[in-house]
């Protein structure tokens, strides 16, 4: 489970990126996340995996608090939550397969068990043969998929999807939805990130951000969720230690 | 896996590499340098301290009786371990041996020429004090050597030689240290997309650090071996000058255990400095 409770970013002092966002997306949930460009998208992403620190509100994933999450913890959570990134974010000097071990090779699993697990999760994004290709011997859809099968390799319970069909054809597109389908069927969490409104289904959940803030939350369906969050009035104030981590960043 | 990434680091930026490898071989180069040249002075004044204390020459004119009773005059004195007579015979039997390998010098030479000796060597050093006036007083001395004299100079040329040695090998070590530091930092700062990107997929502070920190062990490793090579080498092809210019004093050959220990020690002492090196690079550069 996601949830966002009255979560705001600002970039300096001036400008806010996002402006007291509630939302709750419970487990085994797909979910687009639309808004045109610079609506705050990839913020709530970047807020998710800890890699932005909130100005206010709190945060949760299942049962962690992320904004009190200590720093050596940051690689676990990032590795409990799959990420497609907007940009991909492949190492193009090492081979399809060698991206797809990284996360694995991370959390201790060793060379020859992660080398079987990159290969099944090529094969379930359709790359079976591509394990030994470099990214950039690959199509913008097939490198896409790479990035998929990177962020479901250690099977996580979330998988969060920036903008991945920007670059592609409505054909590849349409694809690559089917696929993050797929992977949701199998009890994925999954949000993801795009203004292409075409490729969203009349009953799935879509929340509507415009200049930071939530203006539309259609088809929610765990209601309760959201409201006992509300109610156990969890109020968090920005953490001094938090602010230095972001002067940091 | 991390070692795998160590190497296509060092790969893909060669030039660096061999600057890193360079500026520690120097260093350890200088490093072994310093050891054997203290080995080989610990030897000298080691041996030179072992010899007769005081050498007393005597004149052609000196008779066999006024040696005989100079003798028994230090014995009786008894501050003395022992007074050794080198009769003129004996003192070109030690001319020849120690030089053997020049014949002309063997040849100018006869016993005649020489001059006969008292070797007395005291039980403390305080005690020679003492019998230098009992030896100046005798008869027919020509020349009173003092060995102490010698150990003393050559302690003083060693002194001088551990603090030149210890001032550069300090000045090459902070250099190394700033190089190696100077060159993972431009390897991190080159990386640091991938960096970033690893990052956000999961990887720890100490994944990404690790081979950073075995590259510096590497430098200082291979440093170190080639350095100690050289000298070694060196050393090996100078061992037979240096013998010569000693004059038969023992200080060779240097036990291969002995040298051994100075590589072990260099090499525990490059992989530290190359880790603390990177170590340095990684917490400035990598935060």
């Amino acid at each position: 489970m996601i949830l966002f409770h009255n979560v705001s970013k600002k970039y300096g002092n001036e400008y806010g990126a996002l402006e007291s966002v509630t939302f709750t997306i419970p487990q085994g949930e797909f979910a687009y996340l639309i808004g045109p460009t610079g609506s705050g998208k990839t913020t709530i992403f970047r807020l998710i995996i800890r890699d932005l620190i909130p100005t206010d509100g709190s945060i949760m994933l299942g049962e962690w608090d992320i904004i009190k999450l200590p720093k050596k913890k940051i690689p676990v959570l990032r590795r409990k939550v799959g990420v497609i990134f907007q940009d991909l974010k492949l190492l193009f000097d090492r081979t399809v397969g060698e991206n797809v071990m990284l996360p694995l090779l991370f959390s201790g699993v060793n060379e020859s068990e992660a080398k079987v697990s990159a290969q099944e999760a090529l094969a379930e994004v359709g790359l079976g043969e591509s394990f030994d290709k470099f990214p950039i011997q690959l199509s913008g859809g097939e490198r896409q998929r790479v990035a998929i099968a990177r962020a479901l390799v250690f099977r996580p319970e979330i998988l969060l999807a920036d903008e991945p069909t920007g670059n592609l054809d409505i054909k590849t597109s349409q694809q690559i939805v089917d696929l993050l389908r797929a992977i949701n069927k199998k009890g994925t969490t999954v949000f993801m990130a795009t203004h292409n409104e075409s490729l969203i289904g009349g009953t799935d959940r879509v929340i509507k951000l415009e200049n930071g803030k939530l203006v539309e939350d259609k088809n929610k369906k765990h209601e309760k969720a959201h409201a006992s969050h509300k109610d156990s009035d969890v109020k968090h104030t920005e953490k001094p230690e938090t602010k230095k981590e972001e002067k940091e960043k | 896996m991390h070692l795998k990434t160590v190497a296509k680091y060092i790969r893909r930026s060669p030039y660096q590499a061999i600057s890193a490898l360079m500026i520690m071989t120097l260093t350890f180069f200088v490093i072994t340098c310093f050891a054997f040249l203290t080995i080989i002075s610990v030897r000298l004044i080691d041996y030179l301290e072992s010899r007769p204390q005081l050498t007393v020459f005597f004149s052609e004119s000196a008779a066999p009786e006024d040696i005989s009773a100079l003798k028994s005059q230090l014995e009786q004195t008894q501050k003395t371990v022992s007074v050794r007579f080198i009769s003129k015979d004996e003192a070109l039997k030690i001319y020849q041996q120690q030089n053997k390998s020049d014949p002309i010098l063997l040849d100018l030479v006869t016993a005649e020429v020489l001059p006969a000796s008292l070797e007395i060597q005291t039980l403390q050093a305080e005690d020679l004090s003492s019998l230098v006036p009992i030896v100046k007083n005798a008869q027919n001395v020509e020349e009173i050597v003092y060995q102490q004299d010698i150990v003393d100079k050559l302690i003083s040329w060693t002194n001088g030689l551990r603090i030149a040695g210890v001032s550069i090998i300090s000045i090459l070590i902070v250099v190394s240290i700033f190089v190696i530091l100077t060159i993972i930092g431009i390897k991190i700062t080159i990386r640091r997309e991938e960096i970033e990107i690893m990052k956000l997929i999961g990887a720890s502070n100490w994944f990404i650090r690790t081979p950073f920190l075995l590259e510096g062990m590497f430098y200082g490793f291979v440093g170190a071996l080639v350095g100690w090579g050289l000298s070694y080498g060196i050393l090996l092809l100078l061992t037979p000058q240096i013998s010569s210019f000693l004059q038969g004093m023992p200080v060779f050959p240097i036990s291969y255990v002995l040298v051994l220990e100075v590589l072990a020690a260099e090499l525990i002492i490059a992989c530290v400095l190359g880790v603390f090196a990177s170590f340095m690079a990684v917490l400035r550069y990598l935060k």
